[in-house]
């Protein structure tokens, strides 16, 4: 079984993520280029349609001088790796015990129902992925997806129905809580923090 | 309840601005040099004398920790590692401070760093954290560029560097030495200790690791002297902390508020109490996932502290509250947190590879009630085997919510077995 994917096409970072690395290694004492294989592997996930191929892992490798052996062992070690393509929206559910508690069954429920897909898969045109993860640290706005790099939250079937609409006719919905609420305050507002705290 | 006057984190709800500005005029990066000015003893005292004890989980006093860093150097320079791998779940609150409030952390990086005289901070971020890491990068770049931090930081005459090193969705980087392997570029498996980080950390140099939120009630400690925050709470268990109020409460949120808050207290007054009233609750997981739950009755009467926790046989941990009314299956929800352990072993030591996969096969066996009813004992001997006898403890973490499950919640998970039984007969 090879865990990565070789496509036969050549990687290389385009000028602008070139310099984008160069500043990434900049960060970690010299001889240390080993550090950047993380931030590297995620700048070539993002220039490759957010998923790493074997000639991307191997570009990465070349680039910092680290064996192909060590970079495969991060990216296969850490999820966030795609090792594999995803859809254009890559929705990472939550599943861990808060969100949970507060259904996100439903929410895995209206992934089968209305986009035909269950864990792992993606649907037929390419548009949406769907895997479920464990806590995103978002707990007190559960339940929680990740939709690529934004956290949509205090999620119930029908308001990630209408996210999903919304994202299938290409247009991407505000982040954050879906329903009436400032970020992670109670709903109906902060109950807290009300004195004047000299902001400008 | 605790008075919006002593409140450190005034941004919590992001309602102000984050950036410089904003956080200035909130008395962040206010006269830093004279912080530093205490010099690295006077700060390191004050903080002992403050209480402050680590916000990540485990409770180890701050102060304590920085001065275990060498007093002179070998010729290796030392790191501050700030650890935000917030991923404890239940637990949100390091994401506030980072996405509202990022340069109280910063501010707190370069007191902790130049106390324990690193030359520069890392935080690790966890990867997922993608707008937290974008308004920290922002942040960073904005104390750059007003010299508070860099060369001469605040005009204190110390030099000092903050970078952003984002994971990769593994929750055990959250572990400090597998975030230091993280932080090296590697798989993140934790090391043996000893030697220990503030000996041999991240690039073979000494190096401290702390949570996010330890670091960033620093500076607000000391400008308003230890007295006020070990005036706070309870004795041994001071100061204010962020709690994370998730599950079947009326309205989940976090908050700051006193250490040794009664349990009840802080449900009914900030979360807007149980989902159906404080009788309808059937237990709650008070610190996140790793620490034993507690049944409801324990809960009538249970302060919020590490000592008070500690005696319960639970623990405060990340004082994150997972909240349970009697509709939950508890069964279940801790099947949930097996598979979370299961999923996110590092597969280092046998004990935790083998046995989180093993405990959770069984675990959802005692879901759906297909088992034997000495399977409970087994299954509360094979966590005995786990506990205690890995490398770190992701393994103690996996062993501990099924030795709490079966502790308090015994008679359903036999009532299950035992009606699975019958129906099968009939």
């Amino acid at each position: 079984m090879s865990q990565v994917i070789e496509t036969g096409k050549a990687f290389e970072f385009t000028a602008e993520n070139v310099e984008k690395a160069q500043k990434f290694i900049a960060r970690y004492p010299e001889g240390r280029q080993q550090s950047a294989v993380m931030p590297l592997l995620d700048l070539a996930q993002r220039q490759n349609e957010n998923w790493l191929s074997k000639e991307t892992l191997e570009y990465v490798g070349n680039f910092l001088n680290v064996p192909y052996m060590r970079v495969l062992e991060v990216a296969t070690f850490y999820t966030m790796y795609n090792l594999k393509p995803v859809g254009k929206y890559f929705l990472q559910l939550c599943r861990t015990t808060p969100c949970w508690l507060r259904g996100s069954d439903d929410l895995e429920a209206v992934c089968k129902n209305k986009l035909g897909i269950t864990n792992g898969e993606t649907t037929e045109d390419g548009m949406f992925s769907l895997l479920e993860v464990e806590c995103l640290g978002a707990c007190v706005n559960a339940p929680v997806v990740q939709i690529n790099d934004d956290f949509y939250e205090d999620l119930n079937a029908e308001n990630f129905e209408a996210v999903l609409d919304k994202l299938a006719s290409g247009e991407v919905p505000p982040k954050g809580p879906q329903i009436d609420r400032i970020n992670s305050a109670p709903e109906g507002g902060p109950a807290t923090l009300l004195e004047k705290t000299g902001d400008a | 309840m605790l008075k919006d006057q002593d409140r450190i984190f005034t941004n919590l709800y992001g309602i102000h601005d984050w950036k410089l500005a904003g956080a200035k005029s909130r008395g962040i990066w206010d006269n830093t040099k004279t912080l530093i000015e205490m010099g690295q003893d006077g700060i390191i005292d004050a903080m002992k004398e403050s209480g402050l004890r680590g916000r990540g989980g485990a409770g180890f006093p701050t102060g304590l920790k920085w001065s275990f860093m060498p007093k002179e150097s070998d010729g290796r320079p030392s790191y501050l590692v700030v650890n935000a791998d917030e991923s404890e779940p239940g637990t949100c609150k390091d994401r506030e401070i980072m996405r509202f409030d990022p340069h109280r952390l910063l501010e707190g990086c370069l007191v902790a760093g130049f106390a324990m005289r690193a030359i520069a901070a890392y935080i690790y971020i966890r990867g997922e954290f993608v707008q937290e890491a974008i308004n920290l990068e922002i942040a960073i770049q904005e104390a750059y560029d007003d010299g508070l931090i860099g060369k001469n930081a605040s005009g204190s005459g110390y030099d000092f560097d903050i970078y952003l090193h984002r994971g990769a969705g593994a929750y055990i980087c959250g572990e400090e030495t597998a975030l230091i392997e993280s932080l090296e570029g590697n798989k993140g498996q934790p090391r043996l200790k000893p030697p220990f980080p503030a000996n041999v950390g991240v690039w073979g140099c000494p190096s401290t690791v702390n949570n996010v939120e330890s670091i960033a009630v620093a500076p607000e400690i000391l400008r308003r002297g230890e007295g006020w925050f070990s005036g706070l709470g309870r004795p041994n268990n001071t100061g204010t902390k962020l709690f994370c109020i998730s599950g079947h409460v009326n309205k989940p949120c976090n908050v700051e508020e006193e250490m040794g808050i009664p349990l009840k207290e802080l449900i009914e007054k900030h979360a807007g109490g149980v989902r159906g009233g404080w009788d309808n609750l059937l237990a709650i997981i008070p610190g996140g996932s790793s620490v034993p739950m507690l049944p409801k009755e324990t809960c009538d009467t249970m302060l919020m502290d590490f000592d008070s926790l500690r005696d319960a046989q639970s623990g405060l941990g990340t004082a994150a509250v997972i909240v349970m009314d009697k509709s939950t299956d508890v069964i279940r929800a801790i099947e949930r947190l097996s598979h979370f352990y299961k999923h996110e072993s590092c597969g280092q030591c046998t004990p935790c590879r083998e046995g989180t996969g093993w405990m959770w096969r069984v675990m959802q066996r005692l879901v759906s009630g297909d088992a034997e009813i000495e399977e409970i004992d087994m299954l509360i001997n094979v966590s005995k085997r786990i506990e205690g006898h890995t490398i770190c403890a992701l393994g103690d973490a996996a062993a501990w919510p099924i030795q709490g499950l079966v502790r308090h919640f015994r008679p359903v998970i036999e009532e299950r077995i035992k009606s699975r039984k019958a129906a099968r007969a009939a």
